[in-house]
């Protein structure tokens, strides 16, 4: 059969392989019964319900017509790699990885490396812009976060601090 | 008239220079942490609890009230500027608000917002003046099996968010449902699908889900057209203020908005959220006024009639609280520690042990709703000249915004992570076209439903027929088998593929 619609067959099945993970989680806790509800009780309802639904879309997909195949399209990985990238890079920097050994930069510190980062990922970079956004962006949010609601974040390097 | 002199009393206490200035600093607080998404009024109101022992009992009231009201509204602000849901109840307002955006509308967007949000505090202050005693008694009616109906009524109505594909929204729904079931299990204990993950057994964060799906997700489809043919986003900025035939459009909606909200708010539990959602679905059920833009795409019934029911909800919550000591959210619950502190108990007899309280209480909700006007309503010209800052700026600026608003909330790197993967899942969502609304209402109504659930059938002893045999149950779920089918009915199947005709 021939996929009618690319987008609605890709969710279906998507759904499909989550609902049936989620309900064979459910399965793992004590299930019970209506009168006396295990944790996996309405956990397995959903899960099952999810990939009944998810089964009945990729059906769809397969049998009804649409105009263009409703196709998924290209996937912008520039943008997804390098905004995903900076919200790491962002926590990394903050908090610091204890399980590599890397102290906490603070919170200026990621605002640069994020607010760089993320800024790659349009297609209008230039490296003069970004400084001084980030620079604007570290003063408000020193401001907002630290002084204005004094919420103890990690602002400058630990081994500065 | 009684209620005239309890009024009265109420302005009386409430009109003094000290309260005033007290709403107005509560309600400047609640707008910038209502702004900023992850530190929500119940944090706030946490950490200022202490501070407010210092100060009289109406006054500490009073500021908490102004800082839960301006939270509200700040929420509003960026779910329509940034389509960053910031609250639970900004969720409907995102949809057609950040619409109205795009094409240069978020001063009537705004706007809206604020006077629909008044004119329903107004209004569900009267009527929590007037009706309290009498509307508790049919806050009693409600049982587990009432609630657990009215939130798959809910749910329901929720599809209509959607302006895609059905069963997806449903699917989503229910995907929202199994997100928010992550976590620990309130009956049992049991961590449910936490992988060992120690952050994971307090769920995930509501927060992280909206600032991913809807932040990162929105953010990176923006990137993805190339800039010189993206939707330049304010060089239609046309006006500050909504224009006649908007307040014609508006006014309807706000009263059926008021309507809703003052009759949901009354239930204890979540009932205040639902009537923004069951707002947004009467709206879109209400036929288009020829050339009226369809809904999805920015039409400002979509924003006035939930804002309106939200806040009336919010007003009309109070009354469990107050009359029968039954907080209806977390706020409210700090709002009973803080007036436990002051040596109040809260139930039937504040009002007749404390009319000045009471009252005083009531009228400072109404000053602090005005107080939210006179603060924003100036400031929309400055909120339209941020949107003006061409893309390349903002974008950074957002993707900060979401990461440090979800740590905010705990100071965990964890959370942050989150964001990250639901950002990824929130582009995917974009790329299938599966609607995220409905995914963050199921998310939000997941536990509540499960726990009446339980209970419902606990008390019934494992029969689930307790559903259907109890007369208000049943009547709640027939209006969603109704709800579906008239969304399945082929008339208004054609209308909804109208409706979501790409431009």
């Amino acid at each position: 059969m021939r996929i009618k619609s690319q987008r609605d067959f890709f969710s279906g099945v998507l759904f499909s392989a989550f609902g049936i993970a989620f309900a064979w989680g459910a399965t793992t806790y004590n299930v019970g019964s209506g009168a006396r509800m295990g944790p996996g009780y309405f956990p397995l309802i959903v899960g099952v319900l999810i990939a009944i639904l998810g089964a009945i879309i990729t059906l769809t997909a397969l049998t009804i017509e649409t105009e263009d195949g409703e196709p998924i399209g290209k996937i912008a990985w520039k943008p997804l790699v390098f905004i995903i990238s900076a919200n790491l890079i962002f926590g990394v920097l903050l908090g610091g990885l204890p399980s590599l050994g890397l102290p906490p930069m603070g919170l200026i510190v990621a605002i640069y490396a994020l607010t760089f980062i993320a800024s790659l990922a349009g297609d209008q970079f230039s490296a003069k812009g970004v400084v001084v956004l980030a620079t604007i962006l570290a003063i408000g949010s020193y401001i907002a976060f630290e002084l204005a609601l004094k919420l103890n974040f990690p602002i400058w390097p630990t081994f500065i601090a | 008239m009684d209620l005239i002199t309890n009024l009265s009393i109420g302005f009386g206490v409430a009109f003094t220079a000290q309260n005033l200035v007290y709403a107005f600093l509560g309600c400047l607080l609640g707008t910038l942490i209502g702004v900023l998404p992850g530190i929500g009024p119940v944090a706030t109101i946490a950490m200022l609890l202490p501070a407010t022992y210092a100060l009289p009992p109406v006054a500490a009231l009073i500021m908490l009230a102004g800082i839960y009201y301006g939270a509200q509204y700040g929420g509003s602000t960026t779910a329509i500027l940034v389509n960053l849901p910031g609250e639970a109840s900004s969720v409907v307002t995102v949809i057609d608000g950040y619409q109205m955006a795009r094409k240069g509308r978020a001063g009537p967007a705004l706007a809206a917002a604020g006077l629909g949000s008044f004119f329903a505090g107004c209004v569900g202050t009267l009527i929590l003046a007037g009706f309290a005693p009498p509307l508790t008694e049919l806050a009693f009616k409600f049982g587990p099996a009432e609630y657990f109906s009215l939130m798959v009524l809910g749910l329901i109505g929720a599809v209509v968010l959607a302006s895609g594909s059905l069963l997806k929204a449903i699917t989503m729904i229910l995907l929202g449902l199994a997100f928010g079931l992550v976590g620990t299990d309130v009956n049992s204990g049991v961590a449910r699908y936490s992988f060992d993950i120690p952050e994971l057994t307090d769920g995930i964060s509501f927060i992280a889900i909206a600032m991913g799906v809807f932040g990162y997700g929105e953010i990176i489809a923006n990137l993805a057209v190339p800039s010189s043919e993206r939707e330049v986003f304010t060089a239609k900025v046309k006006g500050l203020m909504p224009t006649k035939q908007d307040f014609k459009d508006m006014t309807p909606a706000v009263l059926r908005g008021t309507a809703l909200g003052s009759a949901l708010g009354i239930l204890p539990g979540g009932g205040a959220l639902l009537s923004a959602f069951a707002s947004y679905t009467i709206e879109k059920k209400v036929k288009l006024r020829p050339g009226e833009v369809p809904f999805g795409k920015g039409n400002i019934r979509g924003v006035a009639g939930p804002e309106s029911a939200n806040n009336a909800g919010a007003q009309t919550s109070f009354i469990p609280l107050l009359t029968l000591g039954i907080p209806p959210n977390a706020v409210m619950a700090l709002m009973v520690g803080a007036m436990t502190i002051h040596n109040i108990q809260p139930g039937p007899q504040v009002m007749t042990s404390n009319p000045e309280l009471f009252w005083g209480l009531i009228a400072s909700m109404w000053i602090g709703n005005l107080m939210l006007i006179v603060l924003n309503l100036p400031l929309i010209g400055l909120w339209i000249k941020l949107l003006t800052i061409p893309y390349k700026w903002l974008f950074p600026a957002i993707v900060l915004f979401c990461a440090v608003g979800v740590y905010s909330e705990n100071n965990n790197t964890f959370e942050i992570w989150m964001v990250a993967i639901f950002g990824v899942l929130g582009y995917m969502f974009h790329k299938l076209k599966c609607e995220p609304a409905p995914l963050l209402l199921g998310l939000i109504l997941g536990p509540m439903m499960e726990e009446n659930l339980r209970r419902a059938l606990l008390l019934s002893r494992g029969d689930w027929s307790v559903l259907v045999t109890r007369p208000l149950s049943a009547s709640l779920l027939f209006l969603a088998a109704l709800l579906l089918v008239i969304v399945l009915l082929p008339s208004v199947k054609r209308k909804r593929e109208e409706a979501f005709v790409e431009e």
